[in-house]
């Protein structure tokens, strides 16, 4: 289908999209690499009164080391990330997520931050960031917001954005060399979106041991100390997750954390 | 309600006046009439529409035309003398990797993709490569066998 009318702006500044975002209310809406908006367009799901093109904004453009952590900006592409033209300060586990997102012609203009604001449950992103607990940097008329990923979404698409907000970046502390991480996604088909995601991330010179039940159809699962997680324990995070133990989806997102643990102690 | 809109189609300048709902895909076939590119789904799952935005794959259907402005956009007409696809094409022919050719345009596009960025890849990362472009007529297995011709004919001649 195609979608149904809308007018449409390229601001220059983050300013001034802010101000169209502000004004526009209710029937306006941010769109950067269109990915996820492209496809609801589409089928009218949605049906804004004007688009707002943020992707070439040079605030959400760029990427920078900040000593202790990285900034990505929203405007990250999820094939930069896979092809590491942008810093990783996560050991490799940021571009691994990346290349299982979609496919390589949605990865072109897919985005980090618009995948984050969209807020899918299963989408790669909102996990990953969940699992690692980034600071989402937000900008709004009232100024700046940092948000940590891990209540950033609220549900199936709901975030904690005002709808005036727009998400410029990431900040993503850096792994240490003794940090040992594992990600497992399972899904019937490469690129289609996660039945469940297993993650887990353990860094003793950060002091952070956590894992990540996902794509359970809400905000992500975190288990905030995972030191000690033994498959009880795992069953007892997927059942605290809302997953009832003897179902199919219960069994899967077991297994996905268990391989994601299990891949995070072989590393 | 239309937005001029200036941009580079297959090398050569190119300029209309658009509704912002209009994609990409449908900007190149109603007012550009370059119908080799093929509309699928709709909704970014297929492949078939897939063109090169600045040099790297995209869903033409999912891609608003005026988010194009400025951008270099090349599609399966303009890769005609582009040596790559030209290989392509012959290995394709060869291991008959298309039937009724409708995804044929987006598979090209691909292939080319893949060729270029992964001189190494296998066949289960062609594979997984291609899993963004769907094809009914032929199980893939010619265009797997297709794209690792090509990739290992651009091997020995290294």
């Amino acid at each position: 289908m195609k979608p149904a009318r809308f007018a449409y702006e390229r601001p220059r500044s983050l300013e001034a999209a802010i101000r169209l975002l502000a004004d526009g209310g209710d029937g306006a809406k941010l769109i950067a690499g269109g990915q996820s908006l492209g496809p609801i367009l589409n089928f009218r799901l949605a049906q804004p009164e004007l688009l707002i093109d943020v992707r070439a904004l040079p605030e959400l453009g760029v990427a920078r080391d900040e000593g202790d952590a990285v900034f990505l900006g929203a405007a990250t592409t999820h094939s930069a990330v896979e092809d590491g033209r942008v810093p990783d300060p996560t050991r490799g586990l940021l571009p691994a997520v990346a290349r299982t997102i979609a496919y390589r012609a949605v990865r072109n203009r897919g985005t980090l931050g618009g995948s984050l604001a969209h807020a899918d449950p299963a989408a790669d992103w909102v996990n990953a960031m969940a699992l690692l607990d980034v600071e989402i940097v937000a900008q709004g008329p009232r100024g700046e917001r940092r948000l940590r990923a891990s209540d950033f979404v609220r549900g199936p698409l709901t975030t904690a954005l005002a709808a005036d907000e727009i998400v410029v970046g990431v900040r993503i502390r850096k792994l240490s060399a003794r940090a040992r991480w594992g990600q497992y996604k399972f899904n019937r088909k490469p690129g289609e979106f996660a039945e469940a995601i297993g993650g887990f991330v353990h860094d003793p010179e950060l002091e952070v041991a956590r894992a990540l039940v996902g794509a359970i159809g809400d905000a992500p699962y975190v288990v905030a100390d995972a030191t000690r997680l033994d498959e009880p324990a795992m069953h007892a995070a997927v059942a605290s997750a809302g997953l009832a133990p003897g179902t199919y989806e219960h069994q899967i997102h077991f297994v996905a954390l268990k391989r994601a643990a299990a891949q995070a102690r072989a590393a | 309600m239309k937005t001029p809109l200036s941009l580079t189609v297959n090398g050569a300048p190119a300029e209309a006046q658009v509704e912002p709902r209009t994609s990409l895909a449908d900007l190149l076939r109603e007012h550009l009439m370059l119908t080799g590119t093929n509309v699928g789904c709709e909704h970014g799952v297929c492949g078939a529409c897939t063109v090169l935005v600045d040099g790297a794959p995209a869903r033409s259907c999912i891609t608003l035309a005026v988010a194009c402005d400025g951008a270099d956009v090349r599609t399966i007409e303009g890769l005609d003398d582009d040596p790559v696809a030209e290989r392509l094409r012959e290995a394709f022919s060869a291991e008959h990797a298309l039937q009724c050719g409708y995804c044929t345009p987006g598979m090209l596009v691909t292939a080319r993709d893949i060729v270029m960025r992964l001189p190494d890849a296998d066949e289960p990362r062609v594979r997984e490569e291609l899993a963004g472009n769907l094809c009914r007529c032929t199980g893939y297995v010619g265009i797997v066998r297709a794209i690792l011709r090509v990739l290992a004919e651009r091997k020995g001649g290294r």
